[in-house]
């Protein structure tokens, strides 16, 4: 057994909503970077040069990357030997969600209700998933999301015999469609298999998974692989004004199923793809 | 390669400009997303008076991150567009100049563009860092109870957009 007070979990939280929103994580910052020395079109290029620029702003000035600094995803994953004490864990999250966004200047783009729309003036609270795993430790994992690219995404409840064939032309379709509005370069997280919701959860999940690390699954591989060369095909391009930059990286998440479905889920993120993760 | 452009934005200078122009817009402008969306318009269909006029202004579709104490500003690039279409044909029809956003536009905006000699300007969505440098006031002038999302008059100066569709309806994201 060991004891994990409420306070290092809010105090954390707090520095990571930050962390997050000034600092581009390192697998997307070095693929965003080699984007401007690959793309060949010039308005393309102009794009990627901006978005450079503007990371490096971001940085060293504390502005954030972008405005839409996003709704708090938090993922935590609790060591079984673990006890929580000195208050609720919920609590805790959202307490450092607010610290954050209040201390960081982060904006604060959460409504109380969806057809109400009240601005909770905190951006609580945060859309928070646990895990119970073996061993004494909690990883948390914040990942605040913009709606420009959360809007664009889409779930498919295809047919087993639709296959690969389908999934690519559902993934091209949903890149399509979200075409500009996602700002592009995107990261595109898949989820396949589960569930209605389990399919959409592990899009999620893709997407925080470093755009470095290839699915160990050798059939799911390959199909990361083509879809990031098919979606880079289209055109589309940065900020969506042409060019061979569409896509930084496509991770696909899959998990077993049932004998009548074939859940596919897109989850789209902007180029401002935020991930932090720590081990307390 | 850029032109300059310095606001407001009247229609002898919209009319000289053509999809794709990069432009440096210097001058007021306000900001207004989807809440003040909403309120405008519902006020110009009961007849009520708007905050500011919108003959021949440019509304950025942008809701900033809070500015640090000595800062302007915070984070402050554009949102997607599209969300507004609902409402904007009713706002160029009252003299609205231009609009700066992100993203395509449905077709009844397109027409309405046209038939008002308006244009339709889009910045990089996500280099908000970026965009903030050239914001060199703001201040709240309407519905400031909508935090990020009410009116902020901003001076600009040089603040790089690029003419996504203009007043003939020539459509820099068409075939895309």
């Amino acid at each position: 057994m060991r004891y994990i007070s409420v306070e290092e979990i809010t105090t954390n939280i707090k520095e990571m909503c930050i962390e997050a929103n000034y600092k581009l994580a390192s697998d997307v910052d070095k693929h965003i970077r080699e984007a401007y020395t690959k793309e060949t079109s010039s308005l393309g290029k102009s794009v990627l040069k901006q978005l450079n620029e503007n990371i490096d702003i971001a940085a060293s000035e504390s502005i954030p990357i972008c405005q839409d600094t996003g709704m708090t995803i938090v993922f935590i994953k609790i060591g079984q030997e673990v006890h929580i004490k000195g208050g609720l864990l919920e609590e805790a999250i959202n307490k450092g969600i607010g610290l954050g966004y209040w201390e960081g200047y982060l904006r604060k783009s959460v409504v109380s209700d969806p057809i109400l729309r009240e601005n909770t003036k905190d951006n609580t609270p945060g859309v928070i998933y646990y895990e119970i795993v073996a061993g004494d430790k909690i990883e948390i994992t914040v990942a605040p999301k913009g709606f420009g690219s959360e809007n664009m995404s889409r779930i498919y409840m295809l047919k087993p015999a639709d296959g690969i064939e389908e999934i690519k032309h559902a993934v091209l379709e949903t890149v399509k469609l979200a075409g500009p509005n996602a700002c592009p370069p995107i990261v595109v997280g898949i989820g396949i298999g589960g569930s209605f919701e389990k399919c959409a959860l592990l899009a999620k999940r893709a997407l925080i998974r470093s755009i470095d690390i290839r699915s160990d699954k050798p059939h799911i591989r390959k199909l990361e692989e083509e879809l990031l060369d098919e979606i880079n095909k289209t055109g589309i391009g940065p900020a969506g004004l042409g060019g061979k930059i569409t896509a930084l990286g496509v991770n696909i998440e899959t998990y077993p199923t049932h004998i009548a479905g074939l859940p596919l889920a897109i989850n789209i993120s902007c180029h401002v793809n935020r991930h932090v993760t720590r081990v307390i | 390669m850029y032109k300059d452009i310095i606001t407001p934005l009247t229609k002898e200078k919209v009319a000289q400009l053509k999809a794709g122009d990069n432009l440096f817009i210097t001058g007021t402008i306000y900001t207004a997303r989807d809440a003040a969306h909403k309120r405008i318009y519902e006020a110009i269909l009961k007849e009520e008076k708007i905050p500011f006029s919108l003959e021949d202004n440019i509304l950025y579709y942008m809701g900033p991150s809070p500015a640090r104490p000595g800062s302007v500003i915070g984070s402050a690039g554009p949102t997607t567009a599209s969300r507004m279409d609902k409402y904007t044909p009713t706002l160029l029809n009252k003299g609205l100049g231009g609009m700066i956003g992100k993203g395509k536009r449905g077709k009844e905006v397109i027409r309405s563009i046209i038939q008002n000699k308006a244009v339709y300007l889009v910045a990089i969505g996500g280099a908000g860092a970026l965009l903030s440098k050239c914001i060199k006031k703001s201040k709240v002038i309407a519905y400031g109870d909508l935090g990020t999302e009410a009116i902020h008059e901003l001076y600009v100066e040089k603040l790089p957009v690029i003419v996504a569709i203009d007043s003939k309806g020539n459509n820099l994201y068409e075939n895309r």
